[in-house]
């Protein structure tokens, strides 16, 4: 209509949409809030892992020297419920889920953006609780807040963690509306279900979990709270109370949970290995029923964790049976990486690295599970360092390891910039080596009958202590390395391209970092992992 | 006009009210499971200590929990004819039966604090000096106050809902049908009417026909 | 229809159902009165399932509504049922 010619300004990337603290404090754009999370689980994690270390230094010696056993309790403690509900539960959904969501479906955020503010806060709000925690002098019931010790005997800061539990627990119940509710209504037109890429797919399960368990967590805790606090009698044995009830409750959100964090990593774990095989993922809608049938099946399973508890043998049996049903699924999901890997034209890029590390160590993980579901075998190995090794295998080695490969993956979407590779693929080797040597002595020193969370011990343990420590150390250099490139990159690294892996998905038809909106032009729909063999001629030149 | 209540990230208002509606259900599900852990610790304490669950469950105010369960099964009434008259665009029909669940919600809660001054006064709180001695009474009690203070404080979230949405529609009943807010705080509502129902029975109609 | 017409209608099928839970409500307050000994419970419940599917399914509208919401509600009944179930596989066997 008019002569001007008008050239379209392209939109600013939401990094750089809004500057002030305000603007990321107010925020509601689902991109900036993953960023919020991401820098908060960051610091607890490193909260985490300082408590380990005290623990990991305090048992290079059998005797106990280092700390008195009061604070080791409340270290080792304190590394359980940050790890677990500050770092492990968030992590993966609230950083990566909370960025890539909407982009994977093509929307343009979440269904409820101000939720998802809220989400955030009510993370920070539990968090101040456990920093309270802290302050007061940390807490000593481990992580799992058993009765009677947590209601009548600890003479520590219990109701203040308890507290942050339960805060936090709502943020992870609110991110899960969300996801379901996004999932449901915002898929773009064409964006059926079947093409959903699997790390979608894991969201909503995951979100299922969060939303059906969280709640049964938080009025478990809200009764220990009663019982310490307002002295009422619920699970006192002393005054007719059954603390076996606690139990109960507490793994019906609690043996769920640990799906809440490997469900993102298997997604996470689909999206790269199908990338950097430059293969359709082998068998996707069978992927997909496993990632929906392990989330189901998670939820019959709790009472393996109390075969020494006093429950009834007869309830053993069936749990002990329901148990090995989810390995069923979850064999399923690694027989199709690998199946996927077979005839690629596989690259190692750092991604990957890490996507290998997970499969190899999350198998051990499971497999050492079967071990644990045999009630005969349990009975021998609960409470030792077994049992520790078994689901550092699964959380750290499994979903710590797909964190580190999504976060290199998607760093170039997130940032618009490229890390340095050579730095990365190092670190991924130093985090399997150092893992494998912190976790596998703990797996051959319980077996032979160290018990977890003892600061003194037998000399004859001290050889695997002082490998486990050794590795924790190698393990820690590799967790440092990606903070200090990753940071470097961000300021100094080359441009990334909307695509620098030539990866499929529609996040990766959108800018990077991507703007406010996240599409410049609607987002062309394929079929989910459509990676062809010519393909790899253009991926093998990546910058 | 009715782009006006319209919220990113949706496209039309009609998705976005079923989207509204939907998540609500969802979150609601998850408030069935909060109280879900209170049921199954009422009822495996309920199997234990059968007789004591009875003596206790005679002590408390049977009056009160009657009335109150009729006040909040009226207030769901109103509030599900707000939200029908909302939608026909009868906007102060509407707002005005809000104000009425409103008050409704507020006479519970009042006389829900009568009846735990009375509970206090007959020494019905779990501890020293409690008032039954049969094994299993103090926990029905210890559960008594748990059930009905969480349940409280969802009736104050529902209330501080309602109050949001009479507030925010006083000059623009239309706000009432075009925004999704209306539907999200009914269903709300209506949950805590439906967690009440459940605990009626639970709580108020044990132990009535023995001695 | 004129407005009072139509407003009288918005009332018919609410008040149907209110009328429904009051009588509901006297039923099982007097219902509580008569010695039924073991069964006593289970009525109880049950009227109270009645009532609670009258409010989902009329006041909550999950009767003329989507699936999709019908199917979140079930999910609430069904896995408080498998936490009864399993919780029960302990307790009734010890």
């Amino acid at each position: 209509m008019t002569d001007t010619t008008f050239v379209p300004q392209p939109p600013l990337d939401y990094l750089h949409d809004g500057s002030t603290l305000r603007s990321w404090l107010l925020t509601t754009d689902h991109k900036r809030i993953a960023v919020l999370f991401s820098l908060s689980i960051t610091f607890f994690f490193f909260i985490g892992a300082v408590a380990i270390s005290v623990v990991r230094l305090e048992l290079l010696t059998p005797a106990g020297d280092l700390v008195s056993d009061d604070t080791y309790n409340k270290m080792f403690t304190i590394h359980g419920i940050v790890m677990v509900w500050f770092f492990l539960i968030p992590s993966i959904p609230a950083t990566f889920g909370n960025f890539l969501l909407p982009l994977m479906i093509g929307a343009k955020d979440l269904a409820f953006p101000r939720i998802n503010l809220l989400s955030w806060y009510l993370y920070v709000g539990g968090a101040a609780f456990t920093v309270l925690t802290l302050i007061l002098g940390g807490v000593d019931t481990g992580w799992t807040f058993y009765t009677p010790y947590s209601t009548m005997f600890s003479n520590t800061a219990v109701l203040p963690a308890a507290m942050g539990v339960f805060v936090v627990g709502f943020s992870s119940v609110l991110t899960g509306v969300n996801f379901i509710a996004t999932t449901h209504m915002l898929r773009a037109p064409g964006m059926t279900w079947f093409r959903l890429p699997l790390f979608v797919w894991a969201m909503y399960a995951t979100s299922m979990v969060m939303v059906l368990a969280t709640p049964v967590l938080a009025m478990t805790l809200l009764l220990i709270i009663a019982e310490r606090w307002l002295d009422l009698p619920i699970f006192d044995a002393s005054r007719g109370g059954d603390p076996l009830l606690f139990q109960h409750l507490f793994w019906f959100y609690s043996h769920p949970a640990v799906y809440i964090m490997i469900l993102p990593a298997m997604g996470v774990a689909s999206e790269i290995i199908a990338c950097f095989a430059r293969r359709k993922l082998f068998g996707y809608s069978f992927m997909v029923y496993a990632l929906v049938a392990i989330a189901v099946i998670g939820f019959f399973v709790w009472g393996h964790h109390m075969f020494v508890s006093g429950q009834s043998p007869y309830a053993n049996v069936v749990f002990s049976f329901l148990s090995f049903m989810v390995a069923v699924p979850s064999a399923i999901k690694v027989f199709n990486w690998t199946a996927t890997l077979y005839r690629g034209s596989i690259s190692f890029d750092a991604p990957m690295l890490y996507a290998f590390g997970f499969l190899g160590l999350f198998t051990i993980g499971g497999l050492t599970g079967l071990f644990l579901a045999t009630v005969p075998i349990d009975i021998h190995v609960t409470d030792t360092y077994f049992v520790v090794a078994h689901f550092h295998y699964i959380m750290v080695g499994g979903s710590v390891s797909a964190f580190f490969g999504g976060m290199h993956f998607w760093w170039p979407k997130i940032t618009g910039k490229l890390y340095p590779e050579l730095w990365a693929r190092a670190a991924a080797i130093a985090m399997f080596i150092g893992f494998n040597l912190t976790f596998f002595p703990q797996f051959v020193m319980g077996y032979l009958g160290m018990p977890r969370r003892y600061h003194v011990y037998p000399p004859e343990f001290q050889v695997y202590h002082v490998l486990s420590t050794a590795g924790a150390a190698v393990l820690g250099v590799a967790y440092f390395m990606p903070l200090f490139y990753l940071i470097w990159s961000f300021r100094h690294g080359a441009r990334a391209g909307a695509n620098p892996w030539h990866a499929k998905g529609l996040e990766w038809q959108a800018p990077s970092p991507p703007p406010h909106e996240n599409f410049i032009t609607p987002p062309m729909i394929e079929r989910p992992y459509d990676y062809r063999p010519e393909d790899v001629a253009t991926a093998r030149d990546m910058p | 006009m009715s782009d006006a209540f319209l919220r990113k990230p949706f496209e039309n208002l009609e998705r976005q009210h079923m989207a509204v509606s939907f998540g609500m259900w969802v979150f609601l599900v998850s408030e069935i499971l909060l109280f879900g852990g209170l049921f199954a610790g009422y009822s495996v304490y309920r199997g234990l200590y059968t007789q004591g669950f009875l003596a206790a469950g005679r002590e408390t105010d049977i009056v009160y929990g009657t009335i109150n369960t009729a006040i909040l099964m009226t207030s769901s009434l109103t509030v599900a004819v707000a939200g029908r008259a909302a939608r026909a665009q009868f906007g102060r029909m509407a707002w005005r039966l809000l104000i009425v669940t409103f008050l409704l919600g507020l006479s519970f809660l009042a006389l829900k604090g009568f009846e735990y001054r009375e509970d206090i006064e007959k020494h019905l709180v779990p501890g020293a000096g409690f008032a039954l001695a049969q094994p299993g009474a103090q926990i029905f009690f210890s559960y008594y106050w748990v059930m009905t203070s969480v349940h409280a404080i969802h009736v104050t979230c529902g209330l501080i809902g309602l109050l949001r949405l009479i507030i925010a529609s006083r000059r623009n009943f239309a706000w009432l049908a075009g925004s999704a807010s209306e539907d999200a705080t009914a269903l709300y509502w209506h949950l805590v009417d439906l967690i009440w129902i459940v605990l009626y029975p639970l709580l108020y109609l044990v132990g009535r026909s023995h001695g | 229809m004129d407005d009072r017409a139509r407003k009288r209608e918005l009332w018919i099928r609410p008040l149907l159902v209110w009328s429904g839970l009051c009588i509901l409500l006297a039923t099982t307050c007097a219902l509580s009165y008569v010695p039924l000994g073991a069964a006593a419970l289970p009525v109880a419940l049950c009227i109270a399932a009645l009532k609670a599917a009258l409010v989902g399914a009329i006041f909550m509208r999950l009767f003329e509504n989507n699936a999709l919401n019908r199917l979140a509600a079930a999910a609430g009944p069904i896995w408080v049922f498998v936490m009864f179930l399993l919780m029960g596989a302990d307790y009734f066997t010890r």
